[in-house]
């Protein structure tokens, strides 16, 4: 069992518990998340549990990272390794098309697919909520079928289109709202990730599972989508 | 009871001190890039510390007071006129209702912090009155200031005339030295590119903005592409493929997949966020103990420090 902990800034830890993305992982993650929040109390200002890993964002004015350091490698022994929880089942309709994906084209390309093959390859698994970041409602899904899996571009594009469906390595997601993004975009979502006002304000959460469906461009249009 | 933007200038916004404890909805902070002039500005109104306030950016702005009350303008160096009548920074200065106020664009520097005697009355969106455009949530409507905007303020009729000695204030100057503390991705970044960062000078490029200050200088090479995407702390310095530094600040993401060759101390990234395409960056190496020390010292260096007054 990987337990690598860091110092990552003037006011914060990085803690490993793995190196791939699976669900046993995810679930260390979820059950390290809480520990260290009671471990640490008030002196903790944020945490950011992700994939595999658990970005500690402390108070520097009150505690430091040697205090810091101690305080989770205790909370982690006491930690028994939890089954991950089922969560809830959640299906996102997609348009699929070069039109609403600009990378759709030259990710096929690369892969040695038709467009039709890595459309059927995108939306047959279920996949797993493993974070939320980057973006407010930013859902990081897994994991992409690796015969569709492309590296992020090499500069990032100023603006991504709400809705955006993209893949970088092996991960899978929606854009909540516009943004800079340096994944491949292959279509385009007509639900809203991320609605402020709303309650819940995302449709998932972390440990949720989630399917895609493709749908025509007259239903993505239906739906409330937006091509702009 | 408020300030009219008259003006907005290019890129004004409220600001409390950010948003923290939302980055599992994917929240960033926000909050002041220059944490260091947003706080005397309120010190010297005798506001609580974190009171809102407006980040003005390249200056260019212009308001109205439609109530009495004391005003301070802290940060980059910027002509304030009240009426015409040229007023110096890093100072409290009353203004009646009609004055109106008016900020040159930036000489040196390139964020200024006006604030408002008791602050801003912003209600707050998940803890705080930030605004993050990206995000569009904070300030007014989760936006820029736009011309008609009406900032609610309190009527104050008293307060004291502090001011900042021009000794004691900051200099922003086109070259900043970023303390570094070396990343936990080290190993991705041979020797010598460790090396080759620490040693060049970097040119702030165009794309600037409040999410990170992008680099230009000799391309950083990494083994990997990218990593398993992972929490991201404010500061940190991503190297994307192309090689080019990118130093993230305030409205970052919380979370990304490029590899991180180390963190700015905030303090010096205080200093790089003051900086305007064309400054210089040099990148020098600092330990976590000597990044804890740093804090602490400008900490206890703030608290020692007394704001003399002006009779008005």
């Amino acid at each position: 069992l990987t337990v690598e902990l860091h110092s990552a800034g003037e006011n914060a830890m990085m803690l490993y518990l793995g190196q791939d993305a699976s669900p046993r992982v995810a679930a260390r993650v979820q059950a390290a998340a809480q520990a260290i929040e009671a471990a640490l109390g008030s002196d903790l200002v944020d945490l950011v549990p992700s994939y595999a890993s658990v970005l500690i964002l402390y108070d520097p004015m009150v505690t430091d990272h040697l205090s810091v350091g101690q305080r989770v490698h205790a909370a982690l022994a006491d930690l028994a390794s939890s089954p991950a929880t089922g969560g809830r089942s959640v299906t996102l309709p997609v348009y699929y098309a070069t039109e609403a994906g600009a990378d759709l084209a030259a990710l096929a390309e690369r892969a040695g697919l038709s467009i039709d093959e890595v459309i059927g390859l995108h939306s047959e698994p279920e996949y797993r909520v493993y974070a939320i970041g980057f973006a407010p409602g930013f859902a990081y899904l897994g994991q992409v079928d690796e015969r569709i899996a492309a590296p992020r571009l090499a500069t990032p594009r100023l603006r991504v289109p709400r809705g955006a469906v993209a893949i970088a390595d092996r991960q899978t997601a929606v854009y909540p709202a516009v943004s800079p993004g340096g994944w491949n975009l292959i279509g385009r979502c007509p639900v809203r990730m991320f609605d402020p006002v709303a309650t819940p304000c995302m449709p998932v959460a972390v440990g949720d599972r989630v399917r895609f469906e493709p749908v025509s461009r007259e239903r993505f249009l239906a739906l409330g989508g937006d091509l702009a | 009871m408020s300030l009219e933007v008259i003006q907005p200038g290019v890129l004004s916004l409220l600001q409390d001190s950010g948003r923290f404890g939302q980055h599992r909805i994917g929240l960033t902070n926000g909050g002041p890039l220059d944490p260091e002039a947003f706080n005397y500005c309120n010190r010297l109104l005798a506001n609580e510390a974190g009171s809102t306030a407006v980040e003005i950016s390249f200056g260019g702005s212009q308001f109205e007071a439609r109530v009495d009350t004391f005003i301070c303008v802290t940060g980059a160096q910027m002509q304030l006129r009240i009426n015409d009548k040229l007023k110096p920074l890093w100072a409290v200065h009353r203004l009646v209702a009609g004055d109106r106020i008016t900020l040159d664009f930036a000489e040196h520097g390139c964020r200024a912090y006006l604030g408002v005697a008791g602050g801003f009355s912003v209600e707050p969106s998940f803890g705080s009155t930030a605004t993050v455009v990206r995000e569009n949530i904070g300030g007014l409507n989760g936006n820029k200031l736009q011309a008609g905007d009406l900032l609610p303020c309190a009527r104050v009729t008293e307060r004291r005339y502090h001011y900042l000695p021009p000794a004691q204030q900051p200099r922003y100057h086109d070259r900043v030295t970023v303390r570094v503390i070396p990343g936990y991705q080290q190993a991705h970044f041979s020797r010598l590119q460790q090396r080759r960062f620490f040693s060049h000078a970097y040119t702030v490029s165009e794309r600037c903005d409040r999410m990170g200050y992008r680099l230009e200088g000799p391309a950083i090479s990494c083994d990997v592409d990218g990593i398993l995407s992972e929490g991201i702390c404010f500061g940190a310095i991503q190297i994307p493929a192309d090689g080019q530094p990118i130093v993230l600040l305030n409205d970052r993401q919380t979370i990304g997949g490029y590899p991180k060759i180390g963190s700015a101390l905030s303090l010096d990234a205080a200093r790089l966020a003051q900086l305007r395409p064309g400054g210089i960056v040099n990148f020098a190496p600092i330990s976590p103990h000597g990044a804890h020390n740093a804090l602490h010292l400008a900490d206890s260096l703030s608290r020692r420090q007394t704001l003399p007054e002006r009779q008005p």
